[in-house]
């Protein structure tokens, strides 16, 4: 069987030496920032993004990937800790994780959560393997109004998807899309809004963009309140669950990996929906309501999966399509084009190495975010109490080196600080910076797509509704649009992201 | 003070119909194009439209919905001087006095921007973090930055 061969490849990939220790460089990575307090994933991966330059393709999209799947779990160890999401995905653990720990039973909702991740990652990864060959060929005859449709989709989706202001994530994406079009013109070569600045020829740097606005503009967040943190539980004992606990929280897995597994492919906040939704079907359904909010188990055990299994399949659309659904996706596109591969469906056919090289140190990454979690907690524990203030330094520093040595470039570090002031004004005033990164990125592909779209129907805007795809397309962009504007809805929608912040 | 508006969302409106308008105006210095052959400026100046569309709909609506329930957080002023100075200063320096020196200064800048830190803890941050990346990136990465530049030859 094909995908058997292509599995072998795969692990012969991703097992060499060099790829498992980046594969465990990676998912370390990613439980530190999961863990530590003011540094989410995808300031962490803008900001080692040029660090992977030197390595090869693979090894470089090896680590990205683990740091983001590793903030996963890192993420619910603070939640269960502290009651401090590390993640927005972990936001719903804290609320049974937590009550857990203060019961004593930090242990089993620990182990719970790294169980129920691993499960919720291994199915994941293996539907990541099935279903991504044939929608990548399936890609592959797509023209340039298909994919305008599908960038104006996973544009709006992932602003119906997310939490807050519907108007403001789209004018966010607007800005994006804008400061995208910074540089020359694709086809005429005119240097457009660079203020004559010959820096800006080729772009802003999409690192300069996502260190600023992702780095920056939280690094001053945090500098408005700082708090010490404290931790209820100093050592984690008892790391097993009990035949009763095993009991509970087996439906909650299986179900979470599904729910995660079909709503991670989705634009946008996949992962921190699939855990909300995870968790008031749990509620919704068991047998214990009145425990849920005071230490359940399915409470932790349902949202951990689903967010785990949605990491995984938001892998999905990036592989086949070469379309982020989620700003960190957005970033390793940016490490793809930097490593000179086109991302997109013909990635399966012109680097197979790389593309099941990826998917199998995926499986390799969980097995090593187990290990890495449940014995070492204590080393976790210890870490998560790092100050604040010694953090952001260090995060100041490698921001600098890392972005000065793509370039050699003073200009770039420049760029962080204008776009650190502009990403922080507008998070002050309540506009998400995660659309912004993500109209960014799709900027320049949704010109290109239209202009050429444009060129080939003789200017004839209704190439978009004539040809099927591209019409469904843009009809699901219409639907999500109207149905998250509609008042019931939106009702529905607060409730579900009332717990979040 | 009490507001009868969200100023969250007027300023928010406010920030769009100011960035769409700039572009606007900008995209106008470009060679339009019509549909089918679409110029430099066609596509940002519809993108520019529809961002001032979108910062008006804001601005009106917060007009009428009431004032914000979380009032605009207070800007840590401190922090962002030291930051952008520390960013600005690494851009201004770093070759010049080479990475050893700039990146020094640099996080001692940083580490002021918190308030709690004061100039002997950010030194020890300092010292601190600096081995720490010269550890990271030229021992470990081999990143071949000159350590010291021109301005400290004497």
């Amino acid at each position: 069987m094909d995908l058997i061969a292509n599995l072998a490849l795969g692990f012969e990939t991703a097992l060499t030496p060099t790829n498992v220790l980046y594969c465990f460089i990676g998912v370390f990575l990613g439980t530190l920032v999961g863990v530590l307090p003011g540094i989410g994933p995808t300031g962490a991966i803008a900001i080692l993004l040029p660090i992977t330059f030197s390595f090869e393709p693979v090894t470089a999209i090896i680590m990205l990937a683990g740091i983001y799947y590793g903030a996963q779990y890192g993420g619910s160890t603070t939640a269960i800790l502290i009651n401090l999401p590390g993640e927005s995905s972990s936001a719903v653990t804290a609320i049974d994780g937590y009550q857990m720990a203060k019961q004593g039973r930090a242990g089993p909702a620990l182990a719970t959560a790294a169980l129920g991740s691993f499960f919720a990652g291994t199915v994941a990864t293996m539907l990541v393997a099935v279903a991504a060959p044939p929608l990548a060929a399936m890609a592959l005859s797509f023209g340039s109004a298909e994919y305008f449709a599908l960038i104006v989709l996973g544009l709006v989706a992932s602003v119906a998807l997310a939490h807050g202001s519907i108007i403001k994530a789209l004018g966010m994406i607007l800005v994006g899309l804008l400061l995208g079009m910074v540089g020359q013109d694709i086809y005429t070569g005119t240097p457009r809004f660079t203020f004559g600045f010959f820096e800006l020829y080729s772009g802003i740097s999409f690192v300069s963009v996502a260190v600023g606005v992702f780095g920056l503009a939280e690094i001053l967040r945090n500098l408005e309140n700082e708090q010490t943190r404290s931790v209820l539980v100093k050592k984690v004992e008892r790391l097993w669950l009990s035949k009763d606990d095993f009991r509970r929280i087996v439906m909650p897995v299986l179900r979470g990996t599904g729910l995660g597994s079909v709503l991670g492919v989705l634009p946008g906040g996949g992962h921190v929906l699939s855990s909300f939704a995870s968790y008031s079907i749990e509620k919704k359904i068991s047998n214990h309501q009145q425990e849920f909010g005071k230490g359940a188990i399915e409470g932790v055990a349902g949202p951990e999966s689903a967010n785990n299994a949605a990491a995984q399949t938001s892998f999905i659309p990036l592989l086949t399509l070469g379309i982020p659904a989620h700003p960190v996706m957005a970033l390793i596109i940016g490490a793809f084009i930097i490593q000179g591969i086109q991302p997109g469906p013909g990635v399966i056919t012109s680097e197979p190495a790389l593309f099941w090289g990826v998917i199998a140190s995926m499986w390799i990454g969980n097995v090593l975010l187990v290990v890495l979690n449940l014995p070492l907690i204590g080393l976790w524990v210890k870490l998560l109490l790092i100050p604040y203030r010694i953090l952001f330094p260090a995060i100041i520093a490698f921001a600098c080196i890392g972005t000065f040595s793509i370039n050699q470039n003073a200009f770039d570090i420049y760029a962080i600080a204008v776009l650190g002031i502009v990403g922080y004004v507008l998070v002050k005033f309540d506009c998400e910076p995660a659309p912004l990164l993500l109209g960014f990125v799709l900027g320049p592909l949704l010109e290109e797509h239209l202009r050429r779209a444009m060129m080939l129907s003789r200017g004839d805007p209704l190439i978009f509704f004539e040809r099927p795809i591209s019409a469904a397309l843009l009809a699901f962009a219409a639907l999500a649009i109207i149905l998250s504007v509609m008042p019931s809805i939106r009702k529905k929608r607060d409730e579900v992201f009332v717990e979040e912040d | 003070m009490t507001l009868n508006y969200s100023l969250k969302n007027v300023l928010a409106g406010l920030i769009f119909i100011g960035i769409g308008t700039a572009f606007a105006y900008a995209s106008l210095g470009y060679e339009m194009g019509r549909a089918v052959r679409m110029g430099p400026g066609y596509f940002p100046l519809v993108l520019a439209g529809i961002l001032i569309f979108f910062g008006a709909i804001i601005f009106v609506q917060a007009l009428f919905s009431g004032p914000d329930e979380v009032a605009i957080s207070a800007t840590p002023w401190r922090g962002l001087l030291f930051l952008i100075g520390a960013l600005v200063f690494f851009g201004l320096t770093v070759r010049g006095l080479g990475l050893v020196p700039s990146l020094f200064l640099t996080v001692f800048m940083a580490a002021m921007a918190s308030q709690r830190t004061g100039p002997v803890g950010a030194l020890v941050m300092a010292v601190a973090i600096t081995l720490l990346c010269l550890g990271l990136f030229v021992w470990a990465l081999g990143l071949t930055l000159p350590l010291f530049g021109p301005w400290t030859a004497f």
